[in-house]
Order: C-alpha cells, then structure tokens, then sequence
C-alpha cells in the first residue's frame, strides 16, 4: 500500500515538473518564469524525499535542506535583478 | 504499531501531495502573476511540509533514526517560501507588470506613484 503511493508521488510530481516547464517557457514576463523554477525546485525537494524513502537510506536528506536553500538565494537574486537591475550594490561616493 | 505509523506516513503524504497538484493547477490556469504567485507561495509551502513531515515519521517510528535535520528543512521552507513570494510579486510590480483586467482596485498605485517619477525606489 504504501509503495503504491509512493509510486503514484513520484509520477504526479513528473506531471508536476512538466506543466511548470510549459509555464517556464510560456510565461509572458519574466517574473513568472523565476516563480516557476522556484516551484520546480520544491517539487525536487519533495521527490528527493519521497526517494529516500523508497531507497530506505538517509543519505539524501541532508540535500534536501541545502536545495531549499539555494532555491531561495536563487528567488531573492532574481528579484533584485528584476527590480533594480544589478544584484550587489555599490557605494554611491565614489 | 508498524500499521498505526504507516497510516501516519500515508496521511501525510497523500496531504502534500494534493497541495502540490492544486499548486500546478494554479500556476497553469490562473490569469495573471499575482494570482498565481498567490497559488505558489502559500499552497506549495503547505504541501512540502506535510511531505516533509511525512518522510520525517517514517524514519522515526519505522526505521528508529530521528533526524533533525529534516525538521530543520520544514522550518527553513515554512520560513522562507512566503517571504521570496512577496519579494518576487513587489519587484515585479515595480517593475512594471501589470495585473489582471478585472482588478478591482489598485492600492499600490497611489503609494507607488511620486516615488516611481522621480526613481526613489
């Protein structure tokens, strides 16, 4: 039963990646494109758990919260990007 | 006990995973990008922690291995998913991206108006 559901995870989250890619390369500014890898890379997080799981080792879930990290530096340069036009700032005196 | 923490584990998963799926109908269906940064940010969070938290009474009650680092994850994503929403929905709306056309009202647009002319922001 519950591999069965783990399975089932595993494929819904494959459809998931697919549809956020058709929104990825649609999406009419850039914003939404950004948004969209975010999503892809929660999902990613959730798949790599649920394939510890069906692995049965604990190897992998250290992985999990270095993604989560590097996927919300990755929004917040982005963003920076996106609003003023370059990510690092520099001194005004000089 | 093995079955009471399996139906656990299934609860859990089968939660985060129907948030997950709402989360992609709204990315594809919504209209415009706050709407949909609406259904990404809140409805995304919720469905990783749950299968988070799932994958987190696995190990512990079937495997006996507590790990605190995946209670950390939950913490950091609970944290940190609403938060790069809102920064990535206000850069784009000083950006210039413009709502959906059946926006009711605009409150942004008065606050944004003198500091948007004269570049302040």
């Amino acid at each position: 039963m519950k591999e069965i559901i783990l399975f089932i995870a595993l494929a819904l989250f494959m459809v998931a990646i697919f549809l956020i890619l058709y929104r990825v390369i649609v999406g009419p500014s850039m914003p939404d494109r950004a948004m969209g890898l975010d999503t892809i890379g929660v999902n990613l997080v959730s798949a790599m758990a649920i394939v510890s799981i069906i692995l049965s080792t604990t190897a992998f879930l250290e992985a999990i919260l270095i993604l989560g990290i590097l996927s919300f530096i990755g929004t917040i340069a982005f963003s920076k990007y996106i609003e003023r036009g370059d990510i690092i700032e520099r001194k005004r005196d000089r | 006990m093995t079955i009471l923490a399996n139906t656990l584990v299934i609860f859990f998963i089968s939660v985060g995973l129907l948030f997950i799926v709402v989360t992609v109908i709204g990315l594809v269906r919504l209209p415009d990008l706050y709407s949909r940064s609406h259904a990404a940010s809140k409805s995304s969070t919720l469905g990783v922690m749950c299968i988070l938290l799932g994958v987190f009474f696995h190990f512990w009650l079937n495997e006996n291995h507590f790990n605190p680092g995946i209670l950390l994850g939950v913490v950091f994503l609970f944290i940190t998913g609403p938060v790069g929403a809102h920064i990535m929905s206000r850069s784009s709306y000083i950006a210039g991206v413009k709502p959906w056309s059946g926006t009711v009202r605009d409150d942004l647009k008065e606050e944004f108006k003198g500091k948007l002319k004269n570049k302040k922001i």
